[in-house]
């Protein structure tokens, strides 16, 4: 069983991806407290928190758009149909019995079709709305009348960020699980903190038991 | 001359500073799109405190006022006899020539005031209240509270345009001895001679004794002054029948109140008089509930300037953006703050409770249940445990309440009030509004203020849809003191008004907005986030805004979809995985 390791997570990107995680986190549960639907802190602090960890978030963004420009990772995103049939077949059926994934990961194409249309819904529709909404809550809320005149609501826009809220979290649960989905459980992990993916050597391995750990 | 120096050199460092908090948010932007993580220190950053920008100007004198350089008691004017009132006066205006010129062209004296917002005459003649209704027929005990003299024929009212300068009553603002008292019934003017008085009346009379003594008017007369939350006091926080009864944030535990109670008139602390805030020259008061600024604009009141206005308000010294970063708070959550006085009044969080100071205030009053007399003839009296009275025969049923939490609402400082006379019909709760107030989140010009409301059920004609004026106070048959005839006075008091009256009454609901702007309390005692950031806060009721926290802003099916589709995603991830786990399992 030959296995194949491949340098697939730069350094920069492993840390955009670990620091957007733990802002994530910070973020989602102090909205969802400040929303009113979870304690622990007080009121302020939660407030404090969101925000800082907004204007963190938005510095890290703002690198790592930057970041996937100038090395032209953005082409990662880039959607495609083909194989999807194929992949989503996988996480249906195929991963049960203990199929290897049918995609291949290479530095080119790290992401499999379902991941890119995933990743891209994540960039182009969750994020937007957060910023967005975000920002203009945190400047606005009190000069509403400002923008009122754009035909903006404050509670519309305050509903924006909770729908956009819901998304992030449904993004994250079905993040969170899908990253065990790897030949073993902690594959996928491991590659994001060293950013060497090992796969199995795929033709020549038709062992069930892969899947395992 | 000092202090106007020292003023203005204070509110020029305030000023600075308010400019610096109006500006984060576009210094905050440009260093987040150049310097990225420059933001970091933003943590630790300290507003630089202006080193001298807390002196306050302290009276030497307590709340005399500051020293003058004259001694009354040395006027050869003053040294009296005086055998009446006007006396005084007319000695008062032998130096100061145009006080009573000015006085009596004042609200003080006219009880009169132009709104021009809603383009009506206003004033207690003009409008009526929840607690005596009106003035009107009942002037000789309710001239009292009026800065003249009148008649001291208890059945003859002079109108006040019809007075001459020596009725003004310098002493009642102007005593510095707490001893000048104006008895009722008798046009406002102090004990000439021995009076016998209700006893046991202490607020009225000053005293538990069934007569008042003659007043000794050259001893007052030479110990004159500024006036004193005292002297103001002896009217403004007894409105109403008694201590604390109308205002709510008015009561007498503001004559000597601990810091606890009001930051700014501290006895022990800035010690502030009335006239601090409520700044006054030629005998003008600014400040009153008929005028007021409830969102002032940044800098155009602020004290020091050439056009400051109505001075009285909150902003007046502390400006805009009042919440500075410091050690008690960072500068995210000092910014945060300043946002909020864009729409919410100083007040509103400021002045968490009103009637702190030990005493209640009157919140219901029901004259419907007016009447009733003890065995021995007397009007009936009772006291609830508190000892508060809470049914007196000759005035109907009251409740009580201390450490009130106000009531808030939209407000832009125009209040509509129901002018004598005027047709009315009670809305759809089977309430009359006495005065409406004006406001909505998107005028521009209203923020959340609190307010006492005080409510009443008070006479009603129902075939002409008026509420009705009757005559309360007087020793004649037809007062309602006396006779406890609603017909008989009602029908005095209309007469008295010149307004018609149909011959049918009836006792409908009432209320009155009182704003709240004094006890302000210290900034520990201030609303915290969650008292208005959360379900069933403080700003339950308010429309116009989106508070994080509270439920009613919610979309609901946003809600509903959201947590679905997050049960949804659990549910399936669970499936995924524990099929997963089952079929490896049965692999091996």
């Amino acid at each position: 069983m030959a296995e194949l390791r491949i340098y697939l997570f730069k350094r920069f990107e492993r840390f955009w991806h670990w620091s957007q995680a733990a802002l994530i986190i910070t973020m989602l549960y102090t909205g969802f407290a400040i929303h009113g639907y979870l304690g622990g802190f007080e009121f302020k602090t939660l407030l404090l928190i969101h925000e800082y960890a907004a204007w963190l978030l938005i510095t890290l963004w703002t690198f790592a758009i930057f970041w996937h420009f100038t090395t032209g990772e953005w082409k990662q995103y880039i959607p495609t149909f083909q194989k999807i049939a194929l992949v989503a077949r996988h996480y249906a059926w195929g991963m049960f019995r203990g199929e290897p994934h049918p995609f291949h990961q290479t530095p080119k194409r790290k992401h499999n079709p379902l991941q890119r249309l995933a990743y891209l819904w994540l960039m182009l529709m969750i994020n937007p709305l957060i910023w967005v909404s975000g920002l203009l809550l945190l400047f606005f809320s009190y000069d509403w009348i400002l923008l009122s005149s754009l035909g903006l609501y404050l509670n519309e826009v305050a509903w924006v960020h909770t729908a956009a809220a819901y998304m992030m979290l449904l993004f994250f649960i079905a993040h969170v699980y899908l990253s065990t989905t790897g030949h073993t459980p902690l594959a996928y992990i491991r590659a994001m903190v060293t950013g060497w993916e090992t796969s199995e050597d795929e033709p020549q391995d038709k062992s069930p038991s892969s899947a395992g750990v | 001359m000092m202090m106007h120096f020292k003023n203005a050199k204070l509110y020029d460092i305030i000023e600075t500073s308010i400019m610096r908090q109006a500006d984060w948010r576009w210094a905050w932007l440009a260093v987040i799109l150049f310097f990225g993580t420059a933001l970091v220190p933003v943590f630790g950053a300290e507003a630089v405190q202006p080193s001298n920008g807390h002196v306050i100007p302290k009276e030497t004198d307590g709340p005399v006022g500051p020293k003058t350089p004259q001694d009354h008691s040395k006027f050869k004017q003053l040294q009296g006899p005086f055998t009446s009132p006007e006396q005084v006066t007319q000695a008062c205006l032998s130096c100061h020539t145009q006080a009573a010129k000015q006085v009596m062209s004042t609200i003080h004296w006219t009880w009169k005031a132009w709104n021009p917002h809603t383009q009506q005459m206003v004033g207690k003649n003009e409008v009526y209240n929840t607690f005596c209704v009106s003035p009107i027929s009942n002037e000789q005990f309710c001239t009292v509270c009026h800065v003249g003299y009148g008649s001291t024929d208890p059945n003859k009212f002079i109108p006040f345009d019809q007075r001459a300068e020596d009725h003004v009553d310098c002493l009642v603002c102007h005593d510095q001895s707490k001893t000048y008292r104006k008895i009722p019934f008798i046009g406002g003017n102090p004990a000439m001679a021995k009076i016998a008085v209700r006893p046991g009346c202490n607020e009225v009379y000053g005293t538990d004794k069934p007569y008042v003594e003659p007043e000794d008017l050259a001893a007052i007369a030479q110990h004159v002054g500024a006036p004193t939350r005292y002297t103001c006091g002896i009217c403004h926080f007894y409105g109403g029948g008694g201590d604390g009864v109308k205002h709510g944030d008015l009561d007498s535990s503001l004559n000597n109140p601990p810091h606890s109670l009001d930051v700014h008139m501290d006895a022990k602390g800035l010690n502030f008089p009335c006239q601090k805030c409520h700044e006054s020259s030629d005998h003008h008061i600014s400040g009153e509930h008929y005028a007021i600024d409830a969102a002032p604009k940044p800098a155009a009141y602020m004290r020091g300037y050439a056009h400051n206005g109505n001075a009285a308000t909150c902003q007046s010294c502390h400006g805009q953006a009042p919440h500075k970063a410091g050690n008690q708070q960072s500068s995210l959550v000092a910014s945060t703050l300043n946002m909020h006085t864009r729409d919410i009044a100083c007040e509103t969080c400021h002045i968490p409770q009103y009637s702190r100071g030990g005493l209640p205030t009157k919140t219901n009053w029901n004259y419907a249940t007016a009447g009733k007399l003890a065995p021995n003839g007397s009007p009936l009296v009772i006291m609830d445990k508190h000892g508060w009275n809470t049914y007196w025969g000759v005035k109907g049923s009251f409740a009580w309440a201390e450490n009130v939490v106000p009531e808030y609402r939209w407000f832009n400082g125009t209040e509509r009030w129901l002018h004598v006379g005027d047709k009315t019909h009670p809305d759809a709760r089977g309430v009359v509004e006495v005065n409406s107030i004006e406001g909505s989140p998107t005028d521009g010009q209203s923020k959340i203020w609190p307010f006492k409301i005080s409510r009443n059920n008070q006479p009603y004609d129902p075939v002409r849809a008026t509420l009705l004026v009757f005559h309360s106070f007087g020793f004649d048959k037809d007062s309602y003191t006396m006779s406890y005839d609603w017909q008989r006075s009602i029908t005095a008091g209309m007469k008295a008004a010149k307004l018609p009256y149909s011959g049918q009454y009836q006792f409908v609901k009432t209320q009155m907005y009182w704003p709240i702007a004094h006890m302000v309390a210290p900034k520990s005692q201030a609303l915290s986030c969650t008292q208005c950031h959360a379900d069933n806060g403080r700003l339950q009721n308010i429309d116009g805004v989106y508070i994080p926290g509270r439920a009613r802003d919610h979309q609901t099916w946003i809600e509903r979809i959201g947590l679905l589709m997050v049960a949804l995603a659990f549910a399936g991830v669970l499936i995924h995985g524990l099929i997963r786990i089952g079929l490896w399992l049965y692999r091996r």
